[in-house]
């Protein structure tokens, strides 16, 4: 593996993001497999909701980081009422009620701007909590996880302090970013500073739609990319006419596996299993590694 | 004393809206005088925390009643914190709302919705 890394002239500490239009299309599976074939990897689970990649890697936790926001609190003593900062925020995160200023602190996203318009600074700055990130081992796989507290208005901050821990490691590994499902903000959060996309889909119609709007965000950043077809069915499928409607490179198709689902059901990583399942992954990390150096090639001629 | 009720419609013949945040608009009525009027909700339109600003515009018309078919937490929070007590549409239409609540027909709203957040992801 090392060995074809070097041949490739391929950015050693090269970010990956995994990603997939729905939940269930087989993301983590992907991702939890891929970071064990490539072994010396950092895994990032940027599902801060739910994660679960760490139940594959069952890694001993050796950091946990407490992650905080800054949200305003009011010193009734000097407020006037003059509401600047209730109309301000967009959030609608504040209320004036009873001669009173009233934060709704769940409903913060700590942007910041309540502070900035109050004409009287009767607005402090307090930490608050919102959830951890923690990181352990994983037979050479270093597993970065993060969870958000119920209730919390958005994993952004969270997302945030795991992408840079992966920053701290010196020597240069390969980054796996498991990316939450979806489409929205926390998944753009996620891939911001990727280098290459890969999309899992499943080939369906409801899986089609939601294809659409996670390529459609991997469009808009202008990431390199291509496409893994799980639980293929081999014949026309929607998502392969899509792929090819738009010139979307179709990496593999993994055709349906009862045996890798069982492996996957027990929260084992198939490639640490099975040969097979070794070889299999082992080739489609090799893929990827191949279009990330053709990218390469391709930005530096331009 | 002056209630609210979320109104689909700027008539009193409209039917209560199911919203409470998202409603178009509020009917504010004075069961003394009867007189009726109408406030445009513009939380009605907000990304997030809608029931926080929808609460706040009828915290501001200084009633001492909401009558909503549901009532988010927040928003729930913010009329405690105002003293505003909520209680539950039967029916749908505004007036026979009124008629019920003037009779005392109408039962404080017990169950409170949890909102939806974290789930919009900001
Ligand atoms: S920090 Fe931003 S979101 Fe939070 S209350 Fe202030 S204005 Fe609203
Ligand atoms: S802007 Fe400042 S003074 Fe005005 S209501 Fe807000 S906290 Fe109070």
């Amino acid at each position: 593996m090392q060995d074809f890394m070097e041949n490739m002239a391929v950015k050693k500490n090269i970010k990956i993001a995994v990603l997939s239009g729905k939940g269930g299309t087989g993301k983590t599976l992907l991702s939890v497999n891929l970071a064990a074939v490539a072994s010396d990897s950092i895994y990032v689970d940027c599902d801060v909701e739910e994660p679960n990649g760490h139940l594959f890697f069952k890694p001993e936790w050796d950091m946990e980081k407490p992650v905080s926001v800054i949200i305003p609190e009011v010193n009734q003593s000097i407020c006037d009422g003059c509401r600047k900062c209730v109309e301000f925020c967009n959030f609608n995160a504040l209320a004036y009620i009873n001669n009173k200023l009233k934060v709704f602190e769940d409903i913060c996203h700590s942007c910041g701007g309540c502070f900035l318009v109050c004409p009287l600074n009767a607005l402090t700055k307090k930490d608050k909590c919102i959830g951890n990130v923690f990181s352990g081992n994983s037979e050479g796989v270093r597993v970065l996880s993060g969870i958000m507290n119920t209730g919390e208005a958005s994993g952004i901050p969270i997302i945030d302090e795991l992408l840079s821990q992966c920053e701290l490691f010196e020597e240069d590994r390969p980054i796996f970013i498991d990316c939450p499902p979806g489409s929205s903000c926390i998944v753009m959060e996620s891939i911001k500073d990727a280098d290459f996309c890969l999309l899992v889909a499943e080939p369906t119609i409801f899986g089609r739609h939601n294809f659409e709007m996670v390529y459609e965000l991997v469009k808009l950043f202008n990431k390199p990319n291509a496409t893994v077809i799980n639980k293929s069915i081999g014949g026309d499928d929607p998502i392969e006419t899509f792929c090819n409607e738009k010139g979307i490179k179709i990496l593999d198709k993994m055709p349906f596996d009862a045996e890798l689902g069982t492996l996957s059901s027990n929260a084992e990583i198939a490639v640490r299993q099975n040969e097979k399942y070794r070889e299999l992954f082992s080739s489609l990390l090799e893929k990827i590694y191949g279009e990330v150096s053709n990218e390469t090639a391709a930005y530096t001629e331009r | 004393m002056k209630i609210a009720i979320p109104a689909d419609d700027n008539n009193i013949d409209s039917t209560v809206c199911m919203s409470f945040g998202r409603t178009p608009f509020f009917l504010i009525y004075d069961t003394e005088t009867d007189k009726a009027e109408f406030l445009t909700n513009s939380a009605a339109s907000s990304q997030g925390g809608a029931g926080i600003k929808a609460a706040q515009t009828v915290v501001d018309a200084k009633v001492s009643a909401l009558l909503t078919p549901r009532c988010g937490q927040n928003a729930a929070d913010v009329f405690t914190a105002a003293n505003i007590a909520i209680y539950k549409t039967e029916g749908t239409s505004l007036k026979e709302n009124i008629t019920a609540f003037k009779e005392g027909r109408l039962a404080i709203l017990g169950e409170i919705h949890a909102g939806f957040h974290g789930k919009h992801g900001g």
